[in-house]
């Protein structure tokens, strides 16, 4: 029921998530909750899963990635990061209690610009230019594969996350009225004001989307 | 008087000295000189052969200098096998970090990390600490190129010219003299740790089948860490004793004929 979003433009990521918090699986307990988490100065979660284990397993590893830097004086790398949590994930799923969650990591470092990983609880990580998680994937990826192109601007970006959102508005049953959005670039994490769908349908979205 | 206290390497003596310890560093004192150089575009890492012996086997990669992994290397000093158990967990912990995070391990980490293996041998277990002394060389991003050294105590240190072994603080006190920091390059460092060793080896002369040079430089941002060939090692002893003859010449050349 849950929806993340995230795409990489130039020389920065957009992260975006949902904001209901469900019980049952049929009443909406709240409509304004973040579901990202902050790793470091430059790398955001986002993370969506079951009974807890998105909170528990997002906490763990940030913890785990703020005593490294606490250690060592320097933050772990955005591959470093993923690999971590990766790992983490691949070692939990073949014991007796394996986390159930979905993540998009996004961050952004020196060497390497904007980055954007792909996890799932498979312990599936792979680098991305954008990606989706949750039912909203089957509305948005196809619309995705039509408008991304590389070194996208902010603008185009938002402006792609725009046409998504109002796509998943129009055709997925369950109602996700606001959406969460973060930028990671060089100058770190930046709070944006959340996304809400407009009235016009995704594909029917403004023109003049490229250039 | 120091009998009674230091037979355990768990406790202090009266005087707050751990005596196993020293006693380690004073075996290390006896072994094969390494020495190591920071210079600007790369590091050398030099050691004395000890095991000249003519009916020894060829060595595969080096006898003294050991890779860690594709960014570190290391020189011992010390007891040899201990040294093995050590370079093999060295080696185990770069893995482990490169599972975990998918980078290797940087330079400082690792040094650390056995550091405190070390130092648990120190205080807790009875067991004796290890009688080795390790230079390590290497590069990451974080901080380029560096150069480290621990001894059985578990300390450790960063540093931009060192030597460990038989005469090190003579060569120490050489390579404070001579070392001139952010004016030495690669080639420099050749020369001087050759100058150096030189000076404290136990025989007479230097010769490059004495002698174990290995450089560690980046090229085209990957690591190398290469063994000098024995032609090179040659010319570089060929290259001193040249230099040293010419020195001798000038010295009698300004001394008033007596």
């Amino acid at each position: 029921m849950e929806c993340l979003l995230g795409i990489k433009g130039r020389d920065f990521v957009l992260m975006a998530s949902d904001c209901v918090v469900s019980a049952h699986g049929i009443v909406a307990m709240k409509k304004d909750h973040d579901k990202m988490f902050k790793m470091t100065d430059s790398l955001v979660m986002s993370v969506i899963g079951h009974g807890g284990d998105d909170v528990q397993f997002a906490e763990y590893i940030a913890k785990n990635i703020q005593l490294y830097r606490m250690r060592n004086g320097y933050n772990l790398s955005t591959k470093e990061a993923a690999t971590f949590t990766r790992r983490n994930l691949a070692d939990y799923l073949r014991s007796n209690t394996p986390y159930s969650v979905h993540l998009l990591i996004g961050g952004f470092d020196r060497e390497e610009g904007a980055s954007l990983y792909y996890m799932d609880y498979l312990a599936t990580s792979t680098k991305v230019p954008f990606a989706v998680h949750g039912y909203g994937a089957y509305f948005t990826l196809s619309t995705m594969d039509r408008y991304y192109h590389d070194d996208m601007t902010q603008k185009e970006a938002l402006h792609l996350l725009q046409r998504c959102i109002d796509e998943i508005n129009t055709r997925f049953v369950i109602n996700m009225p606001t959406y969460k959005i973060r930028i990671v670039d060089k100058d770190g994490i930046h709070d944006l004001d959340d996304m809400k769908p407009t009235g016009s349908g995704g594909s029917q979205g403004p023109e003049s989307m490229v250039g | 008087m120091s009998r009674r206290y230091d037979s355990r390497t768990t406790i202090f003596s009266p005087e707050g000295r751990l005596y196993q310890v020293e006693y380690a560093m004073e075996a290390i004192g006896h072994a094969g000189t390494c020495l190591g150089i920071l210079a600007s575009d790369g590091i050398v890492l030099a050691a004395e052969k000890r095991n000249t012996n003519k009916l020894l086997d060829e060595i595969s990669f080096s006898e003294k200098i050991y890779k860690l992994h594709d960014d570190m290397a290391c020189s011992v000093a010390g007891i040899t096998s201990d040294a093995n158990v050590l370079t093999n967990q060295l080696r185990l912990f770069a893995q482990r970090h490169l599972l975990q995070y998918g980078e290797p391990i940087p330079c400082e980490q690792l040094v650390a990390t056995l550091c405190d293996i070390k130092q648990a041998y120190t205080q807790f277990g009875g067991k004796r600490p290890f009688g080795v002394s390790i230079l390590y060389v290497g590069w990451d991003k974080h901080h380029g190129f560096q150069l480290y050294q621990s001894d059985p105590s578990g300390n450790y240190g960063g540093w931009k010219a060192t030597c460990i072994g038989n005469n090190s603080s003579a060569a120490v006190s050489m390579l404070k003299q001579e070392y001139k920091e952010g004016e030495t390059n690669l080639k420099q460092a050749l020369d001087l740790s050759i100058k150096v060793l030189s000076k404290t080896l136990d025989t007479n002369k230097l010769t490059a089948d004495k002698v174990e040079i290995a450089t560690l430089t980046r090229e085209n941002n990957v690591t190398c860490i290469r063994i000098l060939p024995t032609s090179e090692m040659e010319a570089l002893v060929k290259k001193f004793e040249e230099e040293e003859a010419k020195a001798e010449a000038e010295k009698k050349k300004d001394k008033p004929s007596s």
